[in-house]
């Protein structure tokens, strides 16, 4: 398994480097240095000299992937690509556009996202699968069909509706709780209530129906027949036989997305106020700061594709005949 | 029914908690009664070094912490500056070529140079800071700082010692020549440029010790070493500015934050190896002799400023304007300042949460957002704008101001078409300014928050006249005592004049096409760019939208290539030169990369401009801008557009608000009573728990079949 990992990790950096390269080249399709000096300086009273001494503070006045004013090897490494995209590769993220450090800001922001996403997806996974196995257990009744029906209408309806109408009820109606806002420790928790009750929500008609799918896949297996012929309840047959062995698609899409709840909820984030990792990107991509843009990008490749390998890995885990070679 | 018992004793349980406390509140339950001023920002501020930040959004917290030697009255209209770091407003004295004293009011052209010296009060000091802190032997205590001193370092906060020092001018000085630092990028390093003597040079010998500094980045350079000819410090609290010519404006550019006072202690502080890396710096932690001091520096989520235990003498102003003492604002003259002890700023990016904690008494004030405006404020049947009955109920009280702002559509006078001086041109203009229905938009897009410009001044600033003297007659007509916009007649008959009748081109036959740029997207922009080209189509004229996004609308104003566009100001200060620069030539934004954003060039205008700037307000001053602005009219180089209304709701528990659009540190003046606010916010979040019972027992009741189905399908019995 370890020679499997470390091909996996090998494999990861040239598609991190085309990550870059293509993070790169979108940016700078769409926003010239220019661009991002006269973002970052305001509107008003901006002069040629302004931008151009951005330009040099910020390391924007290079040429972007070749530099033919420079020999050897410096052709490719003093360009804008080189300077800001390589040190990635160590993890150093550098400074954002406004001179702040994106790993110690990535670090702090980090936890508000999780304080979410950990929560809402352990929450949820539960009550999908319990969800799940009770439509299953009652596969063709009038329960299992209006449960259907639930979960259609749930997944029909846009996340936008979830959050709002939330607030609108839960705070605005009932005062159960904060409208927005986080705090740090203890505290948060009050703020962490209707948002993970709102994601939670959001999520269950699609999860739902598709482990509902995965359940009624191996019920009309054969050795469920057997287990019922055994004589064993129907509970014993969902919970000993058909869980175990549902869990393996399941687990493809459960174990990938973990490393990404790093990065949180974009829409989520900005609704409710929590300093994350979601409202970190998108007020990046609002004020064009590449430096915190490339760095959110790569961070999000890296997550996934150790989401990859972990699934790989748990696969080995719940499924004795898998084996990674 | 022991289960009822029960439930109903739990209910009673969870009540009785429940009244103790909102659960909706999002601050902290032991601050319920404290005198804490809560607000919220919907950006994060980007720079908080006074050098660098030049955005409304960031002097909410700066310009209360930091102090330059003048600041506007609080309650006095029009604006006047009084002192606050210094003793009094200096008057400045001018000067010859050849270095002769000339008489206080001599004329600019005779003018070289004009010398102002501030003089400080003494016994102000700054806040507790770390980089004041001393050891025993009286060196500083945190700078120098060893590798290893910093890895249990994360927030200012982490530092255990403080200490405090006299404010000095050479703390002002040394904040000058920061200005020309080009590491700094300050905003106003240009403009200054032209006046402060010796600034251009200071900045380029600074970048010539910064390219050879490159070597070691980071390193903390003393800008103490490099001489500003202009600027110098006489005596420990008093120093000088001498700058070029006359330019009267610069007193109120020294009222701005660029001008406050940073210890030369703090930078060296800030400069040290690893404070970077940890965003510690002079940009995100600030430092200053202001009423409050920032004690919760987190821009992602809050932010909080709590009352500087250092702060100087400061008194609620005791003067007004007449009628100020009526509405209850002179009821706390001659009291000391700041009311406040704390003032917690939560960030809140969408409208909705904020204007639902604003109603719920979680915020103190509130603008009005065009989803919450109907909500919040009625149209009277005298046509004016009041609170609803249902925020009346609540107490709530409303302030509006006009801003000292001006929204135009302008017209780029080099393009062949709509630009020019000719007099085919120039009534095409004027035909479209009546044709462009100001008072329809303001009404549809503003909800009425606006008034139709007549000029570029807004009201308020020396040189805006209102009524009948006010008026442009190029595009309203006085009738029953008020201004009327000329009738579409008018403008079809200009069209006509300038060559094209009925919208086509009168040589050609061609039909006139014209080109609108804008930036706008999304469902309200629109329907904004469908009115405008409903416009243009009651000339018969073909209205080409534009749309490009904010990078691409930026190369377009820079290299002249949009043909009519839209655009604003908001005055740094309150002087008709603030606005009427945005029509001189020497400001085109072709070639000279000005505010002139039209790159309109009348000689006479630019002469008269080049004569108003430096004069005092005088009569001959005004007679002058209404020359002026007789031109700009006449040859229409924007459509007047309108100045903004801002609505601001507050609380009952606020006290002494007016709206002053030139002052930023106005939170020392505001007063609130949180016992009034503790009761409101109790009566109006009571907890509503029947949906909580009533999910429980759904719960419980679809529970039931599914048990009683597993049942009958396991065992085939009835339970």
């Amino acid at each position: 398994m370890t020679a499997y990992i470390v091909r996996r990790i090998l494999y990861a950096i040239p598609i991190l480097l085309g990550v870059n390269i293509l993070t790169f080249a979108l940016f700078f399709v769409v926003n010239s240095p220019d661009d991002m000096a006269r973002v970052h300086l305001g509107v008003k009273r901006v002069t040629p000299e302004a931008i151009d001494n951005w330009k040099s503070e910020h390391g924007y006045d290079r040429p972007l992937l070749f530099n033919s004013k420079e020999a050897g090897l410096e052709k490719i490494t003093d360009t804008i690509f080189f300077q800001h995209s390589a040190r990635l590769f160590v993890f150093d993220f550098g400074q954002s556009d406004d001179g702040r450090d994106i790993g110690y800001d990535i670090s702090q922001r980090m936890w508000a996202s999780l304080a979410i996403a950990l929560p809402t997806f352990i929450v949820g996974v539960l009550i999908n699968i319990t969800f799940a196995l009770l439509l299953a257990f009652f596969r063709g009744s009038l329960f299992d069909i209006s449960g259907v029906i639930l979960c259609v209408i749930l997944m029909s309806i846009s996340g936008l509706f979830y959050i709002i109408g939330g607030q609108y009820l839960l705070s605005k109606l009932w005062h159960l709780v904060p409208i927005s806002g986080y705090d740090s420790g203890v505290n948060a928790l009050k703020f962490l209530v209707l948002p993970v009750i709102i994601g939670v929500i959001g999520g269950i008609g699609a999860g739902t129906r598709l482990y509902r799918t995965f359940y009624l896949e191996e019920i009309n297996k054969d050795y469920v027949r057997t287990a019922r012929a055994k004589g064993l309840s129907e509970l014993q047959v969902l919970f000993r036989h058909v869980l175990k062995n549902a869990m393996i698609p399941i687990l493809t899409g459960v174990v990938v997305v973990i490393p990404l709840l790093f990065i949180g909820s974009l829409i989520m984030e900005s609704f409710f106020g929590i300093p994350g990792l979601g409202s970190y990107t998108i007020d990046a991509i609002n004020s064009q700061d590449f430096a915190i843009v490339r760095a959110m990008v790569f961070l999000g490749s890296v997550l996934y594709i150790l989401g990859l390998v972990l699934t790989d890995i748990s696969y080995t885990l719940v499924d004795p005949r898998v084996r990674l070679n | 029914m022991g289960y009822m018992k029960a439930l109903a004793a739990g209910l009673m349980l969870m009540q009785s908690v429940l009244a103790l406390a909102a659960w909706n509140n999002p601050y902290p339950g032991v601050d319920a009664k404290k005198n804490i001023l809560y607000t919220a920002f919907a950006e994060r501020p980007k720079h908080l070094d006074p050098v660098r930040s030049y955005s409304s959004n960031e002097y909410a917290f700066i310009a209360q912490i930091y102090e330059p030697p003048f600041q506007y009255h609080y309650l006095k209209r029009p604006y006047q500056l009084e002192a606050l770091t210094a003793e009094t407003v200096p008057v400045p004295s001018y000067y010859d070529k050849h270095q002769r004293r000339l008489p206080e009011n001599a004329i600019a052209a005779q003018v070289a140079y004009s010398v102002y010296t501030i003089r400080l009060r003494q016994g102000i000091h700054y806040q507790p800071h770390p980089a004041f802190a001393k050891n025993k032997d009286g060196g500083f205590r945190y700078h120098p700082l060893g590798e290893s001193d910093l890895d249990d370092i994360n927030a200012l906060s982490d530092f255990r010692e403080s200490d405090t020092r006299e404010l000095i001018a050479a703390d002002y000085v040394y904040q000058i020549k920061r200005i020309a630092d080009p590491k700094l990028h300050s905003p106003i390093y240009s403009v200054m440029a032209e006046y402060i003597v010796g600034l251009r040079e200071l900045a380029d010998n600074i970048k010539q010790a910064r390219q050879q500094q490159k070597d070691s980045v980071g390193r903390y350079l003393d800008l103490n070493q490099f001489p500003l000819d202009g600027v110098s410090v006489i005596d420990r609290y008093t120093y000088e500015i001498k700058i070029k010519g006359k330019y009267p404006q610069f007193l109120y550019w020294m009222a701005m934050p660029f001008f406050a006072p940073i210890p030369q202690e703090a930078d060296i502080f800030f400069s040290q190896p690893g404070m970077k890396e940890k965003n510690l710096t002079l940009n995100w932690y600030t430092v200053g002799t202001g009423p409050y001091m920032l004690t919760v520096n987190d821009p992602n989520r809050k932010m909080v400023m709590e009352r500087n235990p250092h702060y100087h003498d400061d008194f609620y102003p005791s003067e007004g304007e007449p009628g100020d003492a009526d509405t209850g604002l002179l009821t706390d003259a001659g009291k000391r300042l700041p009311f406040i002890d704390k003032v917690v700023f939560s960030l809140e990016k969408e409208g909705i949460p904020y204007w639902n904690k604003f109603l719920q008494g979680y915020y103190d004030r509130s603008g009005i957002s065009a989803e919450s405006f109907d909500q919040a404020i009625k149209v009277s049947t005298g046509g004016d704008m009041e609170l609803t009955e249902d925020m009346r109920a609540k107490g709530i009280r409303l302030l509006t101001s006009v801003a000292a702002s001006t929204y135009y559509f302008g017209f780029n006078m080099l393009d062949p078409v709509v630009g020019g001086y000719s007099e085919r041109s120039r009534k095409l203009r004027q035909a479209i300014s009546i044709a462009l229905d100001f008072e329809e938009r303001i009404s549809i897009f503003l909800n009425g928050r606006g008034i139709p410009a007549q000029g570029p001044l807004p009201p308020g600033i020396f040189g805006y006249s209102s009524g009948q003297d006010g008026m442009n007659p190029y595009v309203y007509d006085w009738k029953q005592r008020r201004a009327q916009r000329k009738s579409i007649e008018d403008a079809r008959k200009l069209l006509e004049q300038a060559g094209y009748p009925n919208g086509r081109d009168a040589e050609t036959g061609k039909p006139l096409l014209l080109y609108f740029d804008t930036t706008g997207t999304g469902p309200e922009e629109k329907a904004k760019l469908d009115w405008m080209r409903k416009q243009f189509e009651k000339l018969n004229i073909e209205l080409v939208i534009r749309n490009t996004d904010y990078n691409r609308f930026q190369d377009k104003m820079q290299n002249g290539s949009a043909q009519m566009f839209e655009w604003g100001w908001n005055a740094d200060y309150p002087d008709p030169e603030n606005f009427l620069f945005l029509l001189y030539g020497g400001n085109k934004k072709v070639g000279n990369n000005g505010e002139n954003a039209s790159n309109y060039e009348n000689p006479e205008f630019d002469a008269l401009f080049r004569r108003m700037k430096d004069m005092d307000n005088t009569p001959e001053r005004f007679r002058i801008i209404d020359a002026m602005m007789e031109i700009a009219r006449r040859d229409a180089p924007w459509v007047w557009g309108f100045h903004p209304k801002q609505f601001t709701l507050q609380h009952q528990w606020m006290f002494n608000s007016k709206p002053n659009l030139m002052a930023n540190n106005t939170l020392k003046y505001a007063r609130l009573d949180p016992e009034v606010r503790a009761q409101h916010r109790e009566r109006w979040n009571q907890p509503v728990l029947w949906p909580i019972v009533l999910l429980l027992l759904l719960v419980v009741v679809s529970l039931v079949p599914v048990v009683i189905s597993y049942r009958r399908r396991e065992y085939g019995t009835k339970p």
